[in-house]
Protein backbone atom coordinates (compact mmCIF):
# COMPACT_ATOMS: atom_id res chain seq x y z
CA UNK A 1 0.00 0.00 0.00
CA UNK A 2 2.77 2.39 0.89
CA UNK A 3 4.50 1.76 -2.42
CA UNK A 4 1.48 3.20 -4.25
CA UNK A 5 1.61 6.10 -1.86
CA UNK A 6 5.26 6.73 -2.68
CA UNK A 7 4.68 6.32 -6.39
CA UNK A 8 1.87 8.88 -6.21
CA UNK A 9 4.39 11.36 -4.95
CA UNK A 10 6.63 10.88 -7.93
CA UNK A 11 6.07 13.15 -10.94
CA UNK A 12 7.76 10.88 -13.56
CA UNK A 13 5.57 7.96 -12.50
CA UNK A 14 2.44 10.09 -12.69
CA UNK A 15 3.50 11.46 -16.05
CA UNK A 16 3.87 7.95 -17.42
CA UNK A 17 0.71 6.49 -15.89
CA UNK A 18 -1.44 9.49 -16.84
CA UNK A 19 -0.14 9.18 -20.41
CA UNK A 20 -1.32 5.60 -20.66
CA UNK A 21 -4.63 6.40 -18.95
CA UNK A 22 -5.30 9.35 -21.26
CA UNK A 23 -4.62 7.19 -24.31
CA UNK A 24 -7.93 5.40 -23.70
CA UNK A 25 -9.79 7.81 -21.40
CA UNK A 26 -9.63 10.75 -23.80
CA UNK A 27 -11.26 8.95 -26.78
CA UNK A 28 -13.86 7.40 -24.47
CA UNK A 29 -14.68 10.82 -23.01
CA UNK A 30 -15.05 12.43 -26.41
CA UNK A 31 -17.25 9.57 -27.61
CA UNK A 32 -19.35 9.65 -24.41
CA UNK A 33 -19.85 13.40 -24.75
CA UNK A 34 -20.85 13.03 -28.39
CA UNK A 35 -23.31 10.24 -27.57
CA UNK A 36 -24.72 12.15 -24.61
CA UNK A 37 -25.16 15.37 -26.59
CA UNK A 38 -26.85 13.53 -29.45
CA UNK A 39 -29.06 11.59 -27.02
CA UNK A 40 -30.04 14.67 -25.05
CA UNK A 41 -30.45 17.09 -27.92
CA UNK A 42 -31.96 14.87 -30.58
CA UNK A 43 -33.58 11.77 -29.10
CA UNK A 44 -35.41 12.93 -25.99
CA UNK A 45 -38.95 14.24 -26.05
CA UNK A 46 -39.39 18.03 -25.75
CA UNK A 47 -40.63 19.31 -22.40
CA UNK A 48 -44.37 19.95 -22.37
CA UNK A 49 -43.93 23.46 -20.96
CA UNK A 50 -40.50 24.62 -22.03
CA UNK A 51 -40.41 22.95 -25.43
CA UNK A 52 -36.89 22.46 -26.70
CA UNK A 53 -35.15 25.10 -24.62
CA UNK A 54 -34.92 22.78 -21.62
CA UNK A 55 -32.35 20.67 -23.49
CA UNK A 56 -29.58 22.95 -22.30
CA UNK A 57 -29.77 21.11 -18.95
CA UNK A 58 -27.67 18.39 -20.59
CA UNK A 59 -24.78 20.85 -20.54
CA UNK A 60 -25.84 23.09 -17.67
CA UNK A 61 -26.51 20.55 -14.91
CA UNK A 62 -23.41 18.39 -15.50
CA UNK A 63 -21.20 21.49 -15.60
CA UNK A 64 -22.68 22.74 -12.32
CA UNK A 65 -22.40 19.36 -10.59
CA UNK A 66 -18.79 18.87 -11.62
CA UNK A 67 -17.88 22.48 -10.80
CA UNK A 68 -19.06 21.98 -7.23
CA UNK A 69 -17.35 18.60 -6.90
CA UNK A 70 -14.19 20.15 -8.32
CA UNK A 71 -13.90 22.48 -5.35
CA UNK A 72 -13.99 19.55 -2.96
CA UNK A 73 -11.40 17.71 -5.04
CA UNK A 74 -9.22 20.83 -4.91
CA UNK A 75 -9.60 21.16 -1.14
CA UNK A 76 -8.87 17.46 -0.60
CA UNK A 77 -5.78 17.69 -2.79
CA UNK A 78 -4.78 20.76 -0.78
CA UNK A 79 -5.21 18.86 2.49
CA UNK A 80 -3.13 15.96 1.16
CA UNK A 81 -0.38 18.31 0.06
CA UNK A 82 -0.37 20.09 3.44
CA UNK A 83 -0.35 16.88 5.47
CA UNK A 84 1.92 14.60 3.44
CA UNK A 85 3.74 17.27 1.40
CA UNK A 86 2.99 15.33 -1.75
CA UNK A 87 4.14 17.18 -4.86
CA UNK A 88 1.49 15.58 -7.04
CA UNK A 89 -1.29 16.78 -4.73
CA UNK A 90 0.05 20.32 -5.11
CA UNK A 91 -0.14 20.06 -8.86
CA UNK A 92 -3.61 18.48 -8.73
CA UNK A 93 -4.84 21.29 -6.52
CA UNK A 94 -3.39 23.90 -8.83
CA UNK A 95 -5.00 22.21 -11.84
CA UNK A 96 -8.45 22.15 -10.21
CA UNK A 97 -8.70 25.91 -9.79
CA UNK A 98 -8.78 27.15 -13.42
CA UNK A 99 -10.61 24.04 -14.67
CA UNK A 100 -13.23 24.28 -11.93
CA UNK A 101 -13.61 27.99 -12.62
CA UNK A 102 -14.17 27.20 -16.31
CA UNK A 103 -16.87 24.62 -15.48
CA UNK A 104 -18.55 27.10 -13.12
CA UNK A 105 -18.45 29.74 -15.83
CA UNK A 106 -20.00 27.32 -18.33
CA UNK A 107 -22.75 26.54 -15.83
CA UNK A 108 -23.46 30.25 -15.31
CA UNK A 109 -23.45 31.10 -19.02
CA UNK A 110 -25.67 28.17 -20.01
CA UNK A 111 -27.97 29.09 -17.13
CA UNK A 112 -28.22 32.64 -18.45
CA UNK A 113 -28.89 31.42 -22.01
CA UNK A 114 -31.63 29.16 -20.68
CA UNK A 115 -33.04 31.89 -18.45
CA UNK A 116 -33.59 34.38 -21.29
CA UNK A 117 -36.34 32.45 -23.13
CA UNK A 118 -37.70 30.77 -19.98
CA UNK A 119 -37.73 33.51 -17.38
CA UNK A 120 -37.47 36.42 -19.80
CA UNK A 121 -34.23 37.67 -18.28
CA UNK A 122 -30.55 36.78 -18.44
CA UNK A 123 -29.94 37.01 -14.76
CA UNK A 124 -32.03 36.47 -11.64
CA UNK A 125 -30.71 36.71 -8.10
CA UNK A 126 -31.90 33.22 -7.43
CA UNK A 127 -30.31 31.28 -4.58
CA UNK A 128 -28.68 28.70 -6.79
CA UNK A 129 -27.36 31.21 -9.33
CA UNK A 130 -25.96 33.41 -6.60
CA UNK A 131 -24.19 30.53 -4.91
CA UNK A 132 -22.66 29.45 -8.23
CA UNK A 133 -21.41 33.01 -8.65
CA UNK A 134 -19.84 32.84 -5.19
CA UNK A 135 -18.25 29.52 -6.16
CA UNK A 136 -16.71 31.23 -9.18
CA UNK A 137 -15.32 33.94 -6.87
CA UNK A 138 -13.85 31.28 -4.58
CA UNK A 139 -12.13 29.55 -7.51
CA UNK A 140 -10.79 32.83 -8.89
CA UNK A 141 -9.53 33.78 -5.43
CA UNK A 142 -7.40 30.62 -5.36
CA UNK A 143 -6.05 31.38 -8.85
CA UNK A 144 -5.28 34.99 -7.88
CA UNK A 145 -3.56 33.95 -4.66
CA UNK A 146 -1.40 31.40 -6.48
CA UNK A 147 -0.33 33.94 -9.07
CA UNK A 148 0.52 36.55 -6.43
CA UNK A 149 3.30 34.48 -4.85
CA UNK A 150 6.76 34.41 -6.41
CA UNK A 151 7.71 31.39 -4.32
CA UNK A 152 5.55 28.66 -5.85
CA UNK A 153 5.97 26.25 -2.95
CA UNK A 154 4.53 28.83 -0.57
CA UNK A 155 1.86 29.60 -3.17
CA UNK A 156 0.57 26.03 -3.14
CA UNK A 157 0.57 25.90 0.65
CA UNK A 158 -1.33 29.19 0.86
CA UNK A 159 -3.82 28.00 -1.77
CA UNK A 160 -4.28 24.75 0.13
CA UNK A 161 -5.18 26.68 3.31
CA UNK A 162 -7.50 28.96 1.35
CA UNK A 163 -9.29 26.10 -0.37
CA UNK A 164 -9.75 24.30 2.95
CA UNK A 165 -11.21 27.47 4.46
CA UNK A 166 -13.43 27.72 1.39
CA UNK A 167 -14.54 24.11 1.74
CA UNK A 168 -15.64 24.68 5.34
CA UNK A 169 -17.46 27.80 4.21
CA UNK A 170 -19.24 26.46 1.13
CA UNK A 171 -22.10 24.76 3.04
CA UNK A 172 -22.52 27.89 5.18
CA UNK A 173 -22.59 30.14 2.12
CA UNK A 174 -25.03 27.85 0.32
CA UNK A 175 -27.38 27.61 3.29
CA UNK A 176 -27.34 31.33 3.96
CA UNK A 177 -27.88 32.28 0.33
CA UNK A 178 -30.73 29.79 0.25
CA UNK A 179 -32.22 31.39 3.32
CA UNK A 180 -31.68 34.90 1.99
CA UNK A 181 -33.51 34.03 -1.23
CA UNK A 182 -36.48 32.51 0.54
CA UNK A 183 -36.60 35.58 2.77
CA UNK A 184 -36.66 38.22 0.10
CA UNK A 185 -38.56 36.75 -2.80
CA UNK A 186 -41.48 34.39 -2.97
CA UNK A 187 -40.63 31.25 -4.91
CA UNK A 188 -41.90 32.59 -8.21
CA UNK A 189 -39.61 30.43 -10.26
CA UNK A 190 -39.40 26.70 -10.03
CA UNK A 191 -36.62 24.97 -11.86
CA UNK A 192 -38.74 22.22 -13.41
CA UNK A 193 -42.08 24.00 -13.66
CA UNK A 194 -43.62 22.00 -10.87
CA UNK A 195 -43.21 18.64 -12.58
CA UNK A 196 -40.45 16.26 -11.59
CA UNK A 197 -38.17 15.14 -14.35
CA UNK A 198 -39.13 12.10 -16.45
CA UNK A 199 -36.80 9.10 -16.54
CA UNK A 200 -36.44 9.30 -20.32
CA UNK A 201 -34.84 12.71 -19.74
CA UNK A 202 -33.02 11.60 -16.62
CA UNK A 203 -30.91 8.82 -18.18
CA UNK A 204 -29.19 11.07 -20.72
CA UNK A 205 -28.65 13.57 -17.91
CA UNK A 206 -26.86 10.96 -15.77
CA UNK A 207 -24.89 9.93 -18.83
CA UNK A 208 -23.79 13.52 -19.38
CA UNK A 209 -22.88 13.99 -15.72
CA UNK A 210 -20.64 10.91 -15.90
CA UNK A 211 -19.11 12.19 -19.16
CA UNK A 212 -18.44 15.56 -17.59
CA UNK A 213 -16.66 13.90 -14.69
CA UNK A 214 -14.51 12.07 -17.23
CA UNK A 215 -13.92 15.36 -19.04
CA UNK A 216 -12.85 16.97 -15.78
CA UNK A 217 -10.46 14.08 -15.13
CA UNK A 218 -9.00 14.40 -18.65
CA UNK A 219 -8.56 18.18 -18.31
CA UNK A 220 -6.89 17.70 -14.95
CA UNK A 221 -4.48 15.08 -16.22
CA UNK A 222 -3.56 17.13 -19.27
CA UNK A 223 -2.99 20.18 -17.10
CA UNK A 224 -0.96 18.18 -14.60
CA UNK A 225 1.24 16.72 -17.35
CA UNK A 226 2.06 20.17 -18.69
CA UNK A 227 2.67 21.41 -15.16
CA UNK A 228 4.97 18.47 -14.38
CA UNK A 229 7.01 19.11 -17.52
CA UNK A 230 7.27 22.81 -16.70
CA UNK A 231 8.31 22.37 -13.08
CA UNK A 232 10.60 19.41 -13.74
CA UNK A 233 12.11 20.89 -16.90
CA UNK A 234 15.66 20.71 -15.56
CA UNK A 235 15.57 17.08 -14.41
CA UNK A 236 17.13 14.22 -16.33
CA UNK A 237 14.00 12.30 -17.22
CA UNK A 238 12.32 15.32 -18.83
CA UNK A 239 15.46 16.04 -20.86
CA UNK A 240 15.57 12.41 -21.99
CA UNK A 241 11.90 12.67 -22.90
CA UNK A 242 12.52 15.83 -24.90
CA UNK A 243 15.43 14.26 -26.77
CA UNK A 244 13.32 11.19 -27.62
CA UNK A 245 10.67 13.55 -28.92
CA UNK A 246 7.63 11.56 -27.80
CA UNK A 247 5.87 10.44 -24.66
CA UNK B 1 22.14 35.60 27.24
CA UNK B 2 20.08 33.18 25.25
CA UNK B 3 19.44 31.07 28.29
CA UNK B 4 18.41 34.12 30.26
CA UNK B 5 15.84 35.15 27.71
CA UNK B 6 14.45 31.63 27.73
CA UNK B 7 14.18 31.89 31.48
CA UNK B 8 12.15 35.07 31.21
CA UNK B 9 9.97 33.49 28.57
CA UNK B 10 9.19 30.47 30.67
CA UNK B 11 8.17 32.53 33.68
CA UNK B 12 5.33 33.99 31.62
CA UNK B 13 2.22 31.88 31.68
CA UNK B 14 0.25 31.58 28.44
CA UNK B 15 -2.51 33.76 29.81
CA UNK B 16 -0.08 36.52 30.78
CA UNK B 17 1.62 36.27 27.42
CA UNK B 18 -1.66 36.72 25.52
CA UNK B 19 -2.75 39.57 27.78
CA UNK B 20 0.54 41.35 27.14
CA UNK B 21 0.25 40.73 23.43
CA UNK B 22 -3.26 42.16 23.42
CA UNK B 23 -2.14 45.16 25.47
CA UNK B 24 0.80 45.71 23.15
CA UNK B 25 -1.47 45.71 20.10
CA UNK B 26 -3.88 48.10 21.78
CA UNK B 27 -1.09 50.43 22.88
CA UNK B 28 0.29 50.42 19.35
CA UNK B 29 -3.16 51.35 18.06
CA UNK B 30 -3.73 54.06 20.67
CA UNK B 31 -0.33 55.62 19.94
CA UNK B 32 -1.53 56.18 16.37
CA UNK B 33 -5.06 57.51 16.94
CA UNK B 34 -5.39 58.36 13.25
CA UNK B 35 -5.30 54.65 12.48
CA UNK B 36 -8.28 54.14 14.76
CA UNK B 37 -10.06 57.22 13.44
CA UNK B 38 -9.62 56.42 9.76
CA UNK B 39 -12.09 53.51 9.58
CA UNK B 40 -14.69 55.60 11.39
CA UNK B 41 -14.08 58.48 9.02
CA UNK B 42 -14.36 56.09 6.11
CA UNK B 43 -17.64 54.80 7.52
CA UNK B 44 -18.98 58.36 7.82
CA UNK B 45 -17.95 59.36 4.32
CA UNK B 46 -19.45 56.31 2.66
CA UNK B 47 -22.67 56.83 4.63
CA UNK B 48 -22.74 60.32 3.13
CA UNK B 49 -22.28 58.88 -0.36
CA UNK B 50 -25.48 56.89 -0.29
CA UNK B 51 -27.97 59.78 0.01
CA UNK B 52 -26.02 61.49 -2.76
CA UNK B 53 -26.25 58.45 -4.99
CA UNK B 54 -29.67 57.12 -4.09
CA UNK B 55 -31.47 60.40 -3.44
CA UNK B 56 -32.29 61.87 -0.04
CA UNK B 57 -35.92 60.61 0.24
CA UNK B 58 -36.17 59.49 3.90
CA UNK B 59 -38.41 56.47 3.26
CA UNK B 60 -36.06 55.13 0.60
CA UNK B 61 -33.00 55.68 2.77
CA UNK B 62 -34.65 53.87 5.67
CA UNK B 63 -35.38 50.94 3.40
CA UNK B 64 -31.78 50.65 2.24
CA UNK B 65 -30.15 51.58 5.56
CA UNK B 66 -29.67 48.05 7.00
CA UNK B 67 -27.90 46.79 3.89
CA UNK B 68 -25.94 49.99 3.42
CA UNK B 69 -24.68 50.10 7.00
CA UNK B 70 -23.69 46.45 6.89
CA UNK B 71 -21.87 46.75 3.57
CA UNK B 72 -19.89 49.74 4.87
CA UNK B 73 -19.03 47.87 8.06
CA UNK B 74 -17.80 45.01 5.90
CA UNK B 75 -15.66 47.25 3.71
CA UNK B 76 -14.08 49.19 6.54
CA UNK B 77 -13.29 45.91 8.28
CA UNK B 78 -11.72 44.62 5.09
CA UNK B 79 -9.58 47.72 4.61
CA UNK B 80 -8.22 47.58 8.15
CA UNK B 81 -7.66 43.84 8.44
CA UNK B 82 -5.05 44.02 5.72
CA UNK B 83 -2.66 45.81 8.07
CA UNK B 84 -3.09 43.58 11.15
CA UNK B 85 0.12 41.62 10.65
CA UNK B 86 1.90 43.97 8.24
CA UNK B 87 4.02 45.96 10.71
CA UNK B 88 5.06 42.97 12.78
CA UNK B 89 5.87 41.02 9.65
CA UNK B 90 8.15 43.76 8.37
CA UNK B 91 10.09 44.33 11.60
CA UNK B 92 10.46 40.62 12.30
CA UNK B 93 8.50 40.39 15.53
CA UNK B 94 6.07 38.02 13.87
CA UNK B 95 8.93 35.62 13.29
CA UNK B 96 9.81 35.84 16.98
CA UNK B 97 6.20 35.09 17.84
CA UNK B 98 6.26 31.94 15.71
CA UNK B 99 9.49 30.86 17.41
CA UNK B 100 8.15 31.44 20.92
CA UNK B 101 6.91 28.43 22.88
CA UNK B 102 3.47 29.96 23.38
CA UNK B 103 0.55 28.38 21.49
CA UNK B 104 0.12 30.25 18.24
CA UNK B 105 -3.64 29.75 18.31
CA UNK B 106 -3.98 31.99 21.37
CA UNK B 107 -1.48 34.63 20.30
CA UNK B 108 -3.22 34.89 16.95
CA UNK B 109 -6.49 35.27 18.81
CA UNK B 110 -4.95 38.17 20.72
CA UNK B 111 -4.07 39.91 17.45
CA UNK B 112 -7.57 39.36 16.11
CA UNK B 113 -9.13 40.48 19.38
CA UNK B 114 -7.14 43.70 19.32
CA UNK B 115 -8.20 44.32 15.74
CA UNK B 116 -11.84 43.81 16.65
CA UNK B 117 -11.59 46.12 19.68
CA UNK B 118 -10.28 49.03 17.62
CA UNK B 119 -12.49 48.54 14.56
CA UNK B 120 -15.58 46.36 15.05
CA UNK B 121 -16.39 47.41 18.58
CA UNK B 122 -15.92 51.13 17.85
CA UNK B 123 -17.95 50.83 14.69
CA UNK B 124 -20.78 49.11 16.53
CA UNK B 125 -20.71 51.79 19.23
CA UNK B 126 -20.93 54.73 16.80
CA UNK B 127 -23.35 53.01 14.40
CA UNK B 128 -26.50 54.48 16.07
CA UNK B 129 -25.38 57.89 14.84
CA UNK B 130 -25.26 56.67 11.25
CA UNK B 131 -28.52 54.79 11.68
CA UNK B 132 -30.19 58.06 12.64
CA UNK B 133 -28.56 59.83 9.68
CA UNK B 134 -30.02 57.20 7.33
CA UNK B 135 -33.42 57.49 8.97
CA UNK B 136 -33.48 53.96 10.36
CA UNK B 137 -36.24 53.48 12.94
CA UNK B 138 -35.01 53.93 16.51
CA UNK B 139 -36.51 50.58 17.52
CA UNK B 140 -34.06 48.72 15.28
CA UNK B 141 -30.95 50.49 16.61
CA UNK B 142 -30.29 48.03 19.48
CA UNK B 143 -30.50 45.18 16.97
CA UNK B 144 -28.13 47.03 14.63
CA UNK B 145 -25.59 47.49 17.42
CA UNK B 146 -25.79 43.90 18.63
CA UNK B 147 -25.68 42.47 15.09
CA UNK B 148 -22.57 44.57 14.42
CA UNK B 149 -21.00 43.49 17.70
CA UNK B 150 -21.41 39.82 16.81
CA UNK B 151 -20.89 40.12 13.07
CA UNK B 152 -17.77 42.27 13.03
CA UNK B 153 -16.13 39.65 15.25
CA UNK B 154 -16.67 37.08 12.52
CA UNK B 155 -15.45 39.58 9.92
CA UNK B 156 -12.24 40.23 11.89
CA UNK B 157 -11.57 36.51 12.20
CA UNK B 158 -12.14 35.87 8.49
CA UNK B 159 -10.30 39.01 7.44
CA UNK B 160 -7.25 37.94 9.40
CA UNK B 161 -7.16 34.66 7.44
CA UNK B 162 -6.82 36.72 4.29
CA UNK B 163 -4.31 39.03 5.98
CA UNK B 164 -2.15 36.13 7.15
CA UNK B 165 -2.02 34.61 3.66
CA UNK B 166 -1.16 37.87 1.91
CA UNK B 167 1.09 39.55 4.49
CA UNK B 168 4.28 38.60 2.65
CA UNK B 169 3.07 39.86 -0.70
CA UNK B 170 3.88 43.29 -2.01
CA UNK B 171 0.51 43.86 -3.66
CA UNK B 172 -1.77 42.32 -1.06
CA UNK B 173 -4.39 45.05 -0.87
CA UNK B 174 -6.64 44.10 -3.75
CA UNK B 175 -5.96 40.41 -3.36
CA UNK B 176 -7.22 40.17 0.20
CA UNK B 177 -10.64 41.46 -0.85
CA UNK B 178 -10.86 38.82 -3.58
CA UNK B 179 -10.05 36.11 -1.05
CA UNK B 180 -12.17 37.29 1.83
CA UNK B 181 -15.30 38.89 0.34
CA UNK B 182 -16.95 35.58 -0.67
CA UNK B 183 -16.44 34.38 2.91
CA UNK B 184 -18.03 37.58 4.27
CA UNK B 185 -21.30 37.01 2.42
CA UNK B 186 -23.13 34.88 5.02
CA UNK B 187 -22.38 37.49 7.68
CA UNK B 188 -23.75 40.22 5.44
CA UNK B 189 -26.91 38.21 4.75
CA UNK B 190 -27.74 37.54 8.37
CA UNK B 191 -26.51 40.88 9.71
CA UNK B 192 -28.65 42.95 7.37
CA UNK B 193 -31.55 40.51 7.68
CA UNK B 194 -31.53 41.01 11.46
CA UNK B 195 -31.71 44.80 11.12
CA UNK B 196 -34.34 44.57 8.39
CA UNK B 197 -36.48 42.27 10.53
CA UNK B 198 -36.21 44.71 13.44
CA UNK B 199 -37.12 47.64 11.20
CA UNK B 200 -40.26 45.80 10.08
CA UNK B 201 -41.13 45.00 13.68
CA UNK B 202 -40.34 41.29 13.38
CA UNK B 203 -38.27 39.41 15.96
CA UNK B 204 -34.56 39.60 15.14
CA UNK B 205 -33.48 37.04 17.74
CA UNK B 206 -33.03 34.08 15.37
CA UNK B 207 -30.71 36.08 13.11
CA UNK B 208 -28.64 37.28 16.03
CA UNK B 209 -28.47 33.70 17.28
CA UNK B 210 -27.14 32.56 13.91
CA UNK B 211 -24.58 35.37 13.92
CA UNK B 212 -23.54 34.25 17.40
CA UNK B 213 -23.24 30.69 16.13
CA UNK B 214 -21.05 31.86 13.27
CA UNK B 215 -18.91 33.75 15.76
CA UNK B 216 -18.41 30.63 17.92
CA UNK B 217 -17.58 28.56 14.85
CA UNK B 218 -15.13 31.16 13.56
CA UNK B 219 -13.44 31.61 16.95
CA UNK B 220 -12.95 27.86 17.13
CA UNK B 221 -11.52 27.35 13.64
CA UNK B 222 -10.28 30.59 12.06
CA UNK B 223 -7.21 31.03 14.32
CA UNK B 224 -5.88 27.68 13.07
CA UNK B 225 -6.12 28.92 9.49
CA UNK B 226 -4.50 32.23 10.47
CA UNK B 227 -1.66 30.41 12.24
CA UNK B 228 -1.10 28.18 9.19
CA UNK B 229 -1.20 31.24 6.94
CA UNK B 230 1.37 33.09 9.05
CA UNK B 231 3.71 30.07 9.02
CA UNK B 232 3.47 29.92 5.21
CA UNK B 233 4.03 33.66 4.81
CA UNK B 234 7.07 33.62 7.09
CA UNK B 235 8.56 30.65 5.24
CA UNK B 236 8.06 32.25 1.84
Amino acid sequence: MWSIFHKLGSPPWLYKISGSILRWLLPITVAALAIGVAWGLLFTAPDFRQGNSYRIIYIHVPAAVVALAGYYIMALAGAVSLIWKMKIADIAMKACAPIGAAFTFVALVTGAIWGKPTWGTWWVWDARITSMLVLLFLYLGVVALYEAFDNKEAASKACAVLSLVGMVNIPIIYKSVDWWYSLHQPASIKMTGGSSIDTSMLYPLFWMIASFYALFACCMMLYMRVEILQTQGKTGWVKRLASQGSS
Amino acid sequence: MNQASCQIESTLSTGQFCRRLLRRQLVLAVRRPVEIGNPLLFFTMVVALFPLGLGPAPAQLAEFAPGVLWIIALLSNLLTSEAVFRGDFEDGSLEQLLLSPQPLYLSVLAYIGAHWLVTGLLLALVSPLFAVMLNLSTASIPVLVSSLLLGTGVLSLLGCIGASLTVGLRRGGMLISLLVLPLYMPVLIFGSAAVKAAALGNPAGPYLAILGGMLCFAVALAPFAVAAGLRISIDA
